[in-house]
């Protein structure tokens, strides 16, 4: 069967560099750049420790992201499983060796300190996607073609459950339940499995760690403990409100820089913006965000084939999931979990993936025009 | 149908739904972020101004410093400061009027605290008076209604129970300098004090502590609401001295009113017992940084207080130094004890003529009475014979001419003058008449009286490079050490040698003809040798000498003489060495032997090892010897 192609297969670099979407690539800086300002300020007006250290990594991160986006889309859907099963292991490794403070997070590799649960958050919307897209549409309704996606999904939520990090395992669930949406799964299914999962409320609630049982009273009512923890909460609602329309003027915050919020750096950052440019300044991040998205959706839609759309959609949805999840924290709208505000916190895995991610993106984006069949493309279908 | 199309389809709708959702989530933070910052801004502008958290630094309490009994002669005392934090005032100038009429505080010291308070932010409190009498404190506290931001603070202060007496060993601390706010962040705290002369300085990181930290949160009236985690501080560590206060204060009360340094060291283990330096000040003037006028006054005094005469007061050590030149003789072979001069009252070199102290001269002179009635020709004679760099040879193996190394800081090195020194630096050969005045301790030669009492010590112990010093422990990684026991090494004089030079000391006080037989230990038990010393500051000229020369008296007080005088004792089993210098006395017979008599009488009734009185009542006194 002969298939119409509106390009050609194979393009040159040149080509490939051009098809960029650099008005995103300039996007990413911008939004990076608040991030730059906030940690300098974090600093209390310094580029060490943080600043000049995070600039390097997301110059690293442009290069990873040009270099992802071109690479031939099928090569990314060739191997999704084989970078799925490894990013897998690494994250089971770190029952073995993970180093860090109380929980195990990190992983120590030639003096580089990776986070797999940030990498997780990639690889498993890639492996998705090239499992939907190797479904077939009246195979995706069926039960039976739903398990090998689950445990796809299952055996990640559950390392990352294990360490625990409860707000990973969240965006991991949240990513793969759209991500089962937009590829068909029937609608009641998905009621089904909200009212399942309400039952299962008493059994979860008694197996959640003490810690994260009081975060979640917490939120309910923050004032129940003002010093413990309902701290953060009040404290960054404290930094947001002062900060008012115009904001305190950069450098300027007194709550950030009283060290009210332990870790500011990283988690809580989106404090610092609020407090020293008010809401003119958190309004201007969102709209930067909303950009990304935006482009994001479109890419989704425009492509013509379902490993690309399910893919950016998936990233797409990932990415605003870490912001949505940090802002709300940060504005006392869901309890405490450890999400970073995506390209702007302190932390180099979860920067260089989401790198990565928009890598993906842009390479779904500049090899649109290919179509590619329910088989491996290189068959005739 | 293509299934593709369909999948595409399918997609691009829920692709949208879930498009819209992200668009309705954004909304929320959105609203939210209106609510916080627009809505309710004011109610969290006001909880960020009462929202402070402090972090303090908890100094720690300088160690004290005890003398070898136990006693301490520094520590540290509560002390009463009154503060204003402007926030809570009124009116600042108001509320400082109301307080100077409770406590002194003139027009001047309030211009100065209202520019402080001007400079600081509204909670920093800002210091008015500080070390408040009780009186004073009680005064404000009943008065605190009409005085709204007046705080009363406790802090600590160095204090130092003996005052000027032990000033110059102790030193003295006081604030941090900005050059010296490097490293540990207790010395940015305008409250803390350090080390800046003395013992304070020499140990000064060991008696300072480890600061702990509180966090304490305070509101916008930078009053404390409470205080959230705190590490409490390691106290500075506890230094004995081998100091006895007793004694010490005694030296020093001996030479009030004089410019005048007394040593007494352990002979044998090299323990200062005693470092007195008069006129002296009071340490705790440091403390909160020296009024002007004190300070112009002492650096004006010609009899400077500020300097510790014993480790950087350098005189010429006049006769106090023949032994030095007789051991250099002995050793070197170039004499015996037998040898003999005839004193005519002066003696011929060149075209010049070098006169002894008496007019009319000795007579004839062994060594032995060259020493017991300070003969100048006599060691004239012995000078030139063996040289001045055997001479200095000898005066730096008793330990003269350089840093004695005591742990005291400030030590001057004195000087001891060679053949190869005048030659390299003035660029003229040595002079023989030059080694004739190095042979009566004049000219060149510099010393400081901690260094002669090392001298004494080395000849009173039988040869042992003895090294003093002043801890009895030293700082180490879990707290003080005791200072392990020094072994000192010989200097390799001959015994025969040092008990000749010993022996001619107690005739120099025990026999009549002796240049201090007034200043004799009559005491049972007690005794003492030592030898005179007289420092001339001034020359005098050949019209002077035919006129007749002018006595002490009769010159002003900063022409006179220095009168010096070391002393061992007791004469059999030297325990102590004593050093005295009095600054433009005159004689050393008359003005430094009888201060060095009281000071050894002292020494040696509070020596712990001492027997009992009853015990060595028997020991007859050293029987005269007619000379």
């Amino acid at each position: 069967m002969q298939i119409a192609r509106t390009g050609p297969d194979n393009i040159s670099l040149m080509a490939k560099l051009a098809r960029v979407n650099w008005v995103v690539v300039l996007l990413l800086c911008l939004t990076a750049s608040v991030g730059f300002a906030l940690l300098y300020s974090a600093a209390g007006g310094s580029f060490e420790p943080w600043a000049a250290r995070q600039i390097t990594r997301f110059v690293i991160g442009l290069g990873v992201l040009l270099l992802v986006a071109a690479i031939d889309v099928r090569f990314w859907l060739r191997y999704a499983y084989l970078i799925y099963f490894v990013s897998l292991l690494l994250l089971g490794s770190l029952e073995f060796l993970g180093v860090g403070a109380g929980s195990q997070r990190w992983i120590e590799f030639a003096g580089v300190r990776l986070q797999p649960s940030e990498i997780m958050k990639v690889t498993l919307v890639l492996a998705l996607a090239r499992y939907f897209h190797k479904t077939a549409m009246e195979d995706v309704g069926k039960l039976r073609y739903l398990i090998a996606p689950l445990l796809l999904v299952a055996a990640p939520a559950a390392l990352v459950l294990r360490q625990p990090d409860l707000g990973t395992a969240v965006m991991l669930l949240a990513v793969s339940g759209i991500v089962f949406f937009l590829a068909g799964v029937r609608i009641w299914k998905f009621v089904a499995v909200g009212v399942a999962g309400l039952a299962a409320v008493p059994v979860v609630w008694s197996n959640l760690h003490t810690y994260q049982k009081q975060r979640i009273l917490t939120f309910v009512d923050p004032e129940r403990d003002p010093l413990g923890a309902g701290y953060h909460i009040l404290q960054s609602k404290i930094a947001l409100g002062s900060g008012g329309v115009a904001g305190k003027g950069f450098l300027q915050g007194t709550q950030a820089h009283l060290n009210f919020l332990p870790e500011q750096q990283t988690d809580f950052i989106f404090t610092i913006l609020a407090e020293e440019f008010g809401i003119v300044g958190g309004l201007c991040l969102l709209a930067f965000y909303g950009g990304l998205i935006v482009y994001g959706i479109a890419v989704a839609v425009g492509c013509r084939n379902q490993f690309g759309r399910i893919l950016v959609m998936g990233l797409t949805v990932n990415f605003f999931l870490y912001v949505f999840i940090n802002m709300a924290m940060v504005m006392g709208l869901i309890p405490v979990v450890g999400v970073p505000l995506p390209l702007v916190s302190y932390g180099g895995t979860a920067l260089l993936t989401l790198m990565m991610g928009f890598g993906l993106i842009m390479c779904v984006h500049v090899h649109r025009g290919i179509q590619i069949g329910r088989r491996d493309s290189h068959d005739p279908v | 149908m293509n299934p593709d199309y369909e999948r595409g389809k399918l997609f691009s709708r829920r692709a949208m739904i879930v498009g819209s959702g992200q668009f309705a989530l954004f909304s929320a933070l959105m609203a939210r972020m209106y609510y916080l910052q627009v809505v309710e801004a004011e109610k969290y502008a006001t909880l960020a101004d009462e929202n402070r958290i402090n972090l303090r630094l908890v100094p720690p309490p300088r160690g004290r410093i005890l003398d070898r009994t136990g006693v301490p002669i520094a520590a540290n005392v509560q002390s009463y400061r009154v503060v204003i934090v402007s926030e809570r005032t009124i009116d600042v100038r108001q509320t400082m009027a109301a307080l100077a009429s409770i406590i002194p505080l003139s027009d001047h010291e309030q211009d100065r605290i209202l520019r402080e308070v001007r400079r600081k932010r509204g909670f920093v409190p800002t210091t008015i008076r500080e070390n408040l009498s009780w009186e004073e404190v009680s005064r404000i506290e009943v008065n605190a209604p009409d005085l709204p931001g007046v705080i009363i603070e406790v802090g600590r202060i160095r204090y130092y129970p003996y005052s000027e007496a032990a000033a110059h060993v102790l030193g003295y601390v006081a604030a941090v300098s900005e050059a010296e706010q490097k490293g540990d962040p207790l010395l940015k705290l305008p409250d803390f004090r350090i080390g800046k002369n003395g013992i304070e300085k020499t140990y000064d990181l060991a008696l300072r502590g480890k600061a702990g930290s509180s966090q304490i949160e305070v509101n916008a009236h930078g009053r404390n609401i409470r205080e959230l985690s705190r590490t409490d501080s390691t106290p500075g560590l506890d230094l004995t001295l081998s100091l006895d206060i007793g004694l010490q204060h005694f030296v020093f009360e001996r030479l009030a009113g004089q410019s005048a340094v007394a040593v007494v060291l352990d002979a044998h283990g090299g323990q200062l017992v005693a470092l007195a330096s008069a006129p002296s000040f009071d340490p705790a003037e440091f403390h909160d940084g020296i009024a002007m006028r004190t300070w112009r006054e002492w650096i004006a005094d010609p009899k400077k207080p500020l300097i510790n005469k014993a480790i950087a007061g350098q005189y010429a050590p006049g006769s106090v130094f023949k032994m030095c030149v007789a051991l250099a003789a002995l050793e070197a072979g170039v004499i015996t004890p037998e040898h003999t001069v005839f004193c005519r009252g002066v003696v011929q070199l060149g075209t010049s003529s070098f006169h002894c102290w008496k007019a009319g001269g000795h007579g004839t002179m062994d060594l032995r009475n060259g020493i017991k009635q300070s003969c100048d020709v006599f060691f004239y004679d012995v000078a030139r014979r063996v040289g001045i760099d055997r001479i200095a040879g000898m005066a730096r193996r008793l330990g003269l001419g350089q840093p004695v190394g005591i742990d005291i800081s400030g030590e001057k090195p004195g000087f001891i003058p060679t053949k190869d020194w005048k030659r390299a630096t003035l660029g003229v050969p040595w002079q023989e008449g030059e080694t004739l005045v190095a042979g009566i301790g004049q000219g060149f030669i510099l010393t400081t009286p901690l260094q002669l009492a090392v001298m004494t010590a080395r000849i009173a112990n039988g040869g042992k490079a003895v090294v003093p010093h002043v801890a009895q422990e030293i700082p180490g990684p879990d707290g003080m050490e005791p200072r392990p026991q020094a072994t000192f090494e010989s200097l390799g004089i001959k015994t025969a040698h040092l008990d000749f030079i010993r022996d001619a000391m107690n005739a120099v006080v025990n026999e009549p003809g002796g240049t201090a037989g007034r200043s004799r230990l009559r005491e049972p038990g007690l005794s003492m040798a030592g030898k005179t010393g007289t420092a001339q500051v001034r020359r005098i000229s050949r019209e002077e000498r035919l006129r007749g020369v002018i006595k002490n008296e009769d010159l002003p007080w900063d022409r006179r003489d220095h009168a010096l005088f070391v002393a061992f004792g007791p004469v059999e089993t030297p325990r102590y060495a004593v050093a005295v210098v009095v600054e433009h006395g005159g004689g050393g017979s008359r003005a430094a032997a009888p201060v060095a008599r009281d000071i050894m009488r002292e020494a040696l009734l509070r020596d712990p090892l001492r027997q009992p009185a009853g015990d060595v009542a028997e020991t007859p006194a050293v029987p005269g010897r007619k000379g």
